[in-house]
């Protein structure tokens, strides 16, 4: 397997950019917080600095109760591997405006970069994982439209994935192991969930 | 989840009435793993129109999609059983850091008359991690107490801002004696 050339701030950004009123964004906690915040902290933006495994039931409860906005999650490996059942979740509701995005650098990044599921295997004693393949458990989940992305030639499609194809579509895209400033949003759960629901619903 | 059938579950009225009063209060979306004792309330949501039911596979899930639901705009509700409480207690604290409305109608198990001893531990823990976790407990144990006290709850949810839990009690769902009719 090759190592992974992607830079997780600059795809981020790239796939926030021009973000409007009908793009609705959950980020997993840890480096996807800091990541979407680092691409430019909004309302309609909901980091997570806790409730590992939530972010993809979230996304769903959300696009299920804004059929017509597009609900974007982005998450890490780490996340994934907590939630996985909730991809057979979304898959029993199918819902078109959905799109789950996990950037895979297989390693717990918050906790000291511990090889996750999605290590490779043999990758000596104290960083070896199963070479869990999480767009082929999304696939088989039941989320048809699931693929990975390796390659800096495939990010403009990946955007316009991300933003506009029929969902409920799963991405994986492989990411590289960096060491990335903090970029932190308000901490506040009930400030974050007020200015989301003020800014989306017009009352908190 | 529980594959037992149940009897003694009389004559229904008062799942129909919680079902009543779900939809005089816009529940929006209905999580539920499969349950006997509340299987006949998720078929009545699943032919509904203007409820989307969704399973689960675990009811840790049910808090997210709570949480996402309220982001949102809708409200919802989770069914599950007591056995599935433990389930949910590290994503339960997301009702108090988000502070949203939370509302779960939890039938009992390892309660009163149980045949199953596999039940009774996380049955009988269940009022006391719910409590910790800050959970408002209703229980409810006659037919007749059942629309007022599932009303007083999604009042206390979705006027009062809390997250609450009505606990049916096995008294009121029956004892379930594998499939005997």
């Amino acid at each position: 397997m090759t190592e992974a050339t992607l830079q997780r701030r600059p795809l981020v950004k790239q796939i926030l950019a021009g973000a409007d009123d009908n793009l609705l964004v959950i980020g997993g906690l840890g480096s996807s917080n800091w990541d979407i915040t680092s691409a430019g902290d909004r309302p309609l933006n909901m980091p997570m600095w806790g409730g590992m495994g939530a972010p993809v039931g979230m996304g769903l409860g959300l696009a299920l109760a804004q059929p017509t906005k597009r609900v974007l999650v982005i998450t890490g490996d780490g996340d994934m591997l907590m939630s996985l059942g909730s991809l057979a979740t979304v898959a029993t509701q199918q819902p078109d405006n959905l799109a789950l995005c996990v950037l895979d650098n297989e390693k717990f990044g918050e906790t000291g970069n511990q090889a996750t599921h999605t290590s490779p295997r043999n990758n000596g004693p104290t960083d070896s994982g199963a070479g869990t393949d999480l767009a082929m458990v999304a696939r088989g989940c039941g989320i048809a439209d699931s693929a990975t992305v390796r390659e800096a030639s495939q990010v403009a499609q990946l955007v316009r994935d991300l933003r506009t194809t029929k969902g409920p579509i799963f991405r994986l895209v492989k990411v590289m192991v960096e060491k990335l400033e903090f970029v932190m949003p308000p901490q506040d759960g009930a400030h974050l969930k007020d200015r989301f629901r003020q800014a989306l619903l017009g009352h908190p | 989840m529980n594959a037992e059938t149940s009897d003694a579950l009389g004559n229904g009225d008062w799942r129909d009435e919680i079902f009543d009063v779900l939809k005089d209060h816009d529940i929006r979306q209905v999580y539920h793993v499969p349950d006997a004792g509340h299987s006949r309330l998720i078929e009545h949501c699943q032919r509904s129109n203007s409820i989307r039911t969704v399973p689960l596979t675990t009811e840790e899930e049910g808090i997210a999609l709570a949480a996402g639901a309220w982001l949102g705009g809708q409200r919802s509700v989770m069914l599950m059983q007591s056995s599935g409480v433990g389930n949910t207690i590290n994503l339960m604290g997301l009702t108090k850091t988000l502070r949203f409305p939370f509302l779960t109608l939890i039938t009992m198990r390892g309660d009163y008359g149980e045949f199953n001893s596999w039940q009774y531990p996380m049955g009988q823990a269940t009022p006391k991690v719910l409590e910790a976790m800050g959970v408002l407990l209703y229980s409810v144990d006659r037919a007749e107490d059942v629309r007022a006290t599932v009303d007083a709850a999604t009042r206390a949810a979705f006027n009062g801002g809390q997250a609450v839990a009505v606990l049916l009690r096995q008294k009121l769902i029956g004892i379930k004696n594998f499939g005997k009719k």
